[in-house]
């Protein structure tokens, strides 16, 4: 119990330690107390009625005490913060704290890194040996990181606020970025950073329910997870076309659809909100390739990338064929790029042509295990001169 | 209460422009400093004679070494800096973005003063 309200209500105690305290590390502290002291108490008092303002209490309580105590002058605009609070008085939620939170973890001046590490740290309640892992570095490095952009934070003032009109299309990219990144991390990966990223997700569209790129957003990671259960067979990865659609999620795939039609009734396209009607699309099969590549073109028109027009090459050869595609696929500056070569083997292979030599390319610039192991397997079939599948990697 | 900040002129080595390219950008430069007054966030501000002109001091055993400078090698150095006060980063931040803006393509470094 003490678990689940942990990983629900973590994050906005914070946010809501942060406005009274003013200090990020007080705030955590605080939380932790609380935590604590509610792991003790619950199994013997029972859970309270509302557990999360207890929580919030219990740690606004215990950063008083601990002020009252260590009364030497340090953080004195803490304790001004809280001169005007009685104990046991309720803490008002306001409701935006949560936003403001984000939005200072997600502060550009922040390296991407310690953006994504902060934000999983402070409103995912993610332990640092937690983050460290997901992401393969040393604890003490992650610790060192995290350290440093809370330092960074404190002196040179970055501001608890969401940020004014103007500058929230930006910002507001960045904070997107940054839930992507985790998500991300977690697709071939940790399931857990997946389902992280899809609650943080959960909470911006909840806060932020006017941004159609936060849905957008949203309805991308649900159909991309909704496909988790089939895209590995025994650590291998399986193509889009050769999944089992039996293991899809089915709840979730119909609420990303969902998402994705009130997308559509809004009509104020951007670039996740395309990426997820394509996902909409792949996960209503048969796949509708007309429509795909007319879903790429848009995007290519709003956010043009080479791997944009790479992922519109592969559902061009669906529909004008592989000649076509690889006339695109060859004017397209990605040699770096292991997904490039991977496809213009396949492209090869489907015109009869050698693929082995683009599937070497691929290989030696893949990173992640499953992926070079899909490589190994596809140049061992091409040296056997057989036939293998789809090209499409989601 | 506020906050001072240190915005850092870098500029690369070499001459400075011919006077029909620097003159408006001087002149854009007192505009802005005007304003960052008029809004009482200018604190101080600086434009330096070149690296070379510079003289490095450090104390060492029982005296004061003292060598040509400029401290730091690099093809890049301060070239002027202006101290603002603000209520927090954005707001620096944002007097960083307008003085990058007038001395394009110069970058300018943003950093709190301690004390």
């Amino acid at each position: 119990m003490v678990e689940e309200v942990f990983r629900a209500e973590y994050g906005r105690a914070v946010s809501v330690l942060t406005r009274l305290l003013g200090d990020l590390d007080l705030a955590e502290e605080a939380v932790q107390d609380a935590f604590a002291t509610a792991v003790r108490r619950w199994p013997v008092d029972g859970v309270p009625p509302a557990p999360a303002g207890w929580i919030i209490t219990t740690a606004r309580n215990r950063a008083i005490d601990r002020l009252r105590r260590e009364a030497k002058g340090r953080e004195k605009h803490a304790q001004a913060a809280l001169a005007h609070h009685d104990q046991d008085e309720e803490v008002p939620d306001v409701p935006d704290d949560r936003l403001r939170l984000i939005f200072t973890c997600c502060h550009p001046s922040l390296a991407p890194q310690a953006q994504v590490a902060l934000t999983l740290k402070l409103l995912g309640g993610l332990t640092t040996a937690e983050i460290a892992r997901a992401f393969l570095v040393p604890e003490p490095t992650m610790a060192q990181r995290i350290v440093r952009a809370k330092g960074k934070i404190r002196a040179a003032r970055v501001p608890y606020r969401v940020p004014r009109d103007a500058d929230l299309p930006q910002r507001l990219e960045a904070v997107l970025a940054v839930v992507y990144l985790i998500f991300n991390e977690g697709y071939l990966g940790r399931a857990e950073l997946e389902a992280e990223a899809i609650r943080l997700g959960r909470v911006l569209a909840l806060l932020m329910p006017d941004e159609p790129e936060v849905w957008g957003l949203l309805a991308l990671m649900l159909l991309v997870a909704s496909r988790r259960g089939a895209r590995l067979r025994d650590g291998e990865i399986v193509l889009l076309a050769d999944q089992d659609r039996a293991l899809w999620d089915a709840d979730l795939i119909s609420e990303g659809h969902a998402v994705v039609r009130r997308c559509l009734r809004r009509n104020q396209p951007g670039p996740y909100q395309i990426q997820a009607a394509i996902n909409a699309v792949h996960t209503d099969p048969p796949t509708d390739w007309h429509q795909v590549v007319a879903l790429y073109d848009q995007l290519m028109a709003i956010a043009p990338s080479p791997v944009v027009a790479l992922h519109r090459a592969v559902a061009v050869a669906e529909v004008e064929g592989p000649r076509t595609a690889l006339r695109e696929v060859d004017t397209l500056d990605l040699d770096r790029y292991h997904l490039f070569h991977a496809v213009r083997a396949d492209l090869l292979k489907r015109l009869g042509e050698d693929p082995r030599a683009a599937l070497e390319a691929a290989l030696e610039r893949a990173e992640h295990p499953a992926e070079r192991d899909l490589l190994r397997a596809r140049l061992r079939l091409a040296a056997a001169g057989q036939q293998d599948g789809a090209d499409d990697h989601r | 209460m506020t906050q001072k900040y240190l915005l850092s002129i870098y500029q690369p080595d070499g001459g400075t422009p011919p006077p029909d390219v620097l003159e408006p950008i001087m002149r854009d430069l007192g505009q802005l400093n005007e304003e960052m007054r008029a809004k009482g966030a200018w604190v101080f501000a600086a434009g330096l004679h070149p690296p070379s002109t510079a003289t490095v001091l450090r104390a060492k055993d029982d005296g004061v070494l003292m060598t040509d400078g400029p401290f730091a090698e690099g093809k890049e150095h301060i070239g002027g800096f202006t101290v603002v006060q603000a209520a927090d980063l954005d707001e620096a931040l944002e007097w960083g973005r307008r003085l990058a803006a007038v001395l394009s393509p110069l970058s300018i470094e943003v950093r709190p003063i301690a004390y």
